[in-house]
């Protein structure tokens, strides 16, 4: 079995949602060692576990919450659950089936960070996930997990569950931290980092669900336990979203480093009857595309930048042979356009042209010109913006420009001449 | 966010095509961001308490949220919602009772209704359907299923039909949230009993809803294969 079953061990034991039975399963036993534990033990376990945020940076995350400062500044914790990449749907999963073991890596890790406020920033569209949280929230609290003395320790937190409202760009850090703050979700100039200066301007550490629900079970079985799964820069198991023209889309846990083969092809069944794969997103659609060929390769943080793309938030999309590039094209860049927050040109005007262009192509107004254009728009938005959400879409469109481009060729020929003949067909009918 | 409606078809903004007047072809309802503020209007103040009858449930309600947080503004999404609930849409009635409740600007509120794509600025239905049309969920037909179901559900009243981005749930793809229930996969075939189930007010397609699917059980879709 390729699959390795850590975070979703239990996920077939009916009421999983509910404490009692998270409990017996162990569940808050980690919490219990966590607060008979200093802040700095548990920052130093959580480092030495070489886990890496599951939100798309893949940065270390005990790293990060050793930047909070000390102090007795108000601190906050923020679940990023907004999990609004597309093609992204690992975390609805650990969140409706599981949301005990966030609630319990997040008291956790707000003592390692010493925050003691913390919330769930979950996208408003997830209201089944929510009243899940909402109602182990509440079991958590009763049970005396969550208040004033944490199991009769110095610990102290409390959590929220907060909905957003439909924007991909609150999935963003600091874009996040404005729209929990009541305002627009526009990202903020960095630095200072949310490290530093975050929620209600105090020191903030912002992890994803899937990246604080792997904190109990180091805690529990110990950073050295963790570093056995995985490679050696890219520890633990990993959640990976398969979806698009495969037979079994869904959730796969494997350990990271399998070959990207054994997710797409062996779990996820690999293309329909008849098709074969044209190219794939290894991380959620703001990756640049990768070729069949590129599936040999380890699926892990490095071997996935090393190929140009990312592993970013581990959703895989498969595109087969069936699919014109243009009109994926055109999908990516039509969510780009309305997801920008309009703050920076580049990208508020970027994205917009972007779909003017893939438009033309797509209705025969294009000449081969236009794919020089198209190409060079996508440049001139990466590096320029203060998030990425332009370059996001920028990336893939250039790998697909990079990859298929006699077929974005052919499809302008194609197009103009459909278009001529139209032209052409109409007085005809008329005088007919 | 961008004013334009996340997928208006090519032709109709198609620059350079046939269109006399650009102004007029704007989508009408991309409030706060294409149409110019009117001036001569004074700007609303914050609204006095005592001038705005606010229901007592919505109150309670938005008083709630407004304590969770170390700031009060912080309420404002969880408010907007809840008087959406209310009043069916962000309405400028339902905005001046949330403004005088947190003692903040109908403007303000406004600025963020107009940001979020699941705040209504428009009386369109007090209940809806997002059809997913996401990267995913169109490499399997998606737009043919949200064609079908706008077609069918073209007369059915007080329900927002749209399409939406990437929901979450592509292992469920093509798959739409109802008023918040994800059900999926989709076939154009269902876009009858999808909409007879709303007019009903029964639950629509029972059994292939997120919530019950296998998937939910074993930690992942095993429902076979869903391809067509
Ligand atoms: C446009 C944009 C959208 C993002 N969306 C998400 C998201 O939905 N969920 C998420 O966890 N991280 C998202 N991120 C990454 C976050 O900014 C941040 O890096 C992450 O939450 C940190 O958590 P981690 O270190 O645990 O990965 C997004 C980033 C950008 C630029
Ligand atoms: S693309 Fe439809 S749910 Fe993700």
């Amino acid at each position: 079995m390729i699959e390795h079953r850590v975070l979703t061990e239990h996920f077939d034991t009916p009421d999983l949602h509910r404490l009692e039975v998270y409990e017996s399963i162990g569940g808050y036993t980690a919490l219990r060692k966590a607060v008979a534990m200093a802040p700095e033990d548990l920052l130093s376990e959580l480092e030495a576990s070489g886990l890496r945020g599951r939100g798309g940076a893949g940065f270390s995350m005990g790293k990060k919450a050793s930047f909070i400062p000390m102090g007795t500044m108000d601190k906050f914790l923020c679940c990023n659950a907004d999990e609004s990449e597309p093609g992204t749907f690992k975390d609805r999963l650990l969140m409706q089936r599981n949301p005990h073991r966030l609630i319990e890596g997040m008291i956790i890790a707000a003592r390692a960070a010493g925050a003691n406020k913390a919330f769930i920033y979950i996208r408003g569209e997830y209201e089944l996930q929510a009243d899940i949280l909402d109602a182990a929230l509440a079991e958590a609290r009763a049970k005396g997990y969550l208040g004033e003395s944490i199991l009769g320790s110095d610990h102290q937190c409390d959590l929220v569950v907060h909905r957003g409202a439909g924007a991909y760009i609150c999935g963003e850090e600091s874009a996040l931290l404005d729209s929990l703050e009541g305002k627009r979700g526009n990202p903020r100039l960095k630095p200072p980092f949310p490290a530093n200066q975050g929620l209600y301007q105090g020191p903030t550490l912002i992890n994803n669900v899937e990246t604080l629900c792997n904190v109990p079970l180091i805690v529990d079985r110990g950073a050295d336990w963790f570093r056995t799964l995985g490679t050696e820069k890219s520890t633990g198991t990993k959640l990976v979203s398969v979806s698009g023209n495969v037979r079994r889309p869904g959730n796969y846990e494997v350990e990271l480093g399998v070959p990207a083969r054994e997710i797409v092809e062996g779990l996820a069944g690999g293309a329909p009857e008849g098709q074969t794969i044209k190219c794939w997103f290894p991380g959620g659609s703001s990756a640049p595309i990768l070729l069949p060929e590129h599936l040999d390769l380890p699926y892990d943080f490095e071997n996935m930048a090393e190929a140009g793309s990312m592993l970013g938030s581990a959703a895989i999309i498969v595109v087969d042979d069936s699919q014109p590039i243009v009109e994926v094209a055109m999908a990516i860049a039509k969510f780009y356009h309305h997801e920008s927050c309009g703050k920076c040109v580049p990208c508020r005007e970027g994205t917009s042209w972007t779909v003017k262009m893939l438009d033309r192509i797509d209705s025969g107004e294009a000449t081969p010109m236009d794919i020089e254009i198209l190409a060079s728009v996508q440049e001139q938005i990466v590096g320029n913006c203060l998030c990425v959400l332009g370059d996001s879409m920028a990336m893939p469109i250039a790998s697909m420009v990079k990859h298929f481009r006699p077929e974005f060729e052919a499809h302008i020929e194609q197009a103009r001449r459909a278009a001529d003949r139209e032209a052409i067909a109409a007085p005809v009918e008329e005088a007919a | 966010m961008n004013g334009a409606r996340p997928h208006e078809s090519g032709a109709e903004r198609r620059l350079g095509s046939a269109t006399p007047d650009r102004q007029e072809a704007r989508p009408a309802f991309a409030k706060g961001w294409d149409e110019p503020a009117d001036l001569s209007k004074p700007p609303a103040p914050v609204p006095e308490p005592a001038d705005i009858e606010v229901p007592a449930e919505l109150r309670a309600e938005i008083e709630a949220h407004m304590a969770r947080y170390p700031d009060i503004r912080s309420a404002t999404l969880p408010a907007l919602f809840a008087a959406q609930r209310l009043h069916g849409w962000c309405s400028p009635q339902a905005l001046e009772q949330v403004a005088a409740v947190m003692g903040v600007t109908p403007a303000y509120l406004e600025s963020i209704t107009t940001f979020y794509d699941m705040y209504r600025n428009e009386p369109v239905g007090s209940r809806y359907v997002y059809v997913c049309t996401g990267v995913a969920c169109s490499l399997r037909r998606a737009r043919t299923v949200y064609k079908a179901i706008a077609a069918a559900g073209a007369e059915l009243d007080d329900v927002e039909i749209r399409e939406f981005e990437c929901l979450g749930a592509c292992d469920m793809a093509p798959m739409a949230s109802i008023d918040g229930r994800y059900v999926g996969p989709l076939g154009t075939e269902d876009a009858e009993q999808i909409v007879d189930a709303i007019r009903a007010g029964r639950e629509v397609l029972p059994g292939r809803g997120l919530e019950g699917m296998p998937e939910a059980a074993a930690g992942r879709w095993s429902g076979g294969d869903p391809i067509p």
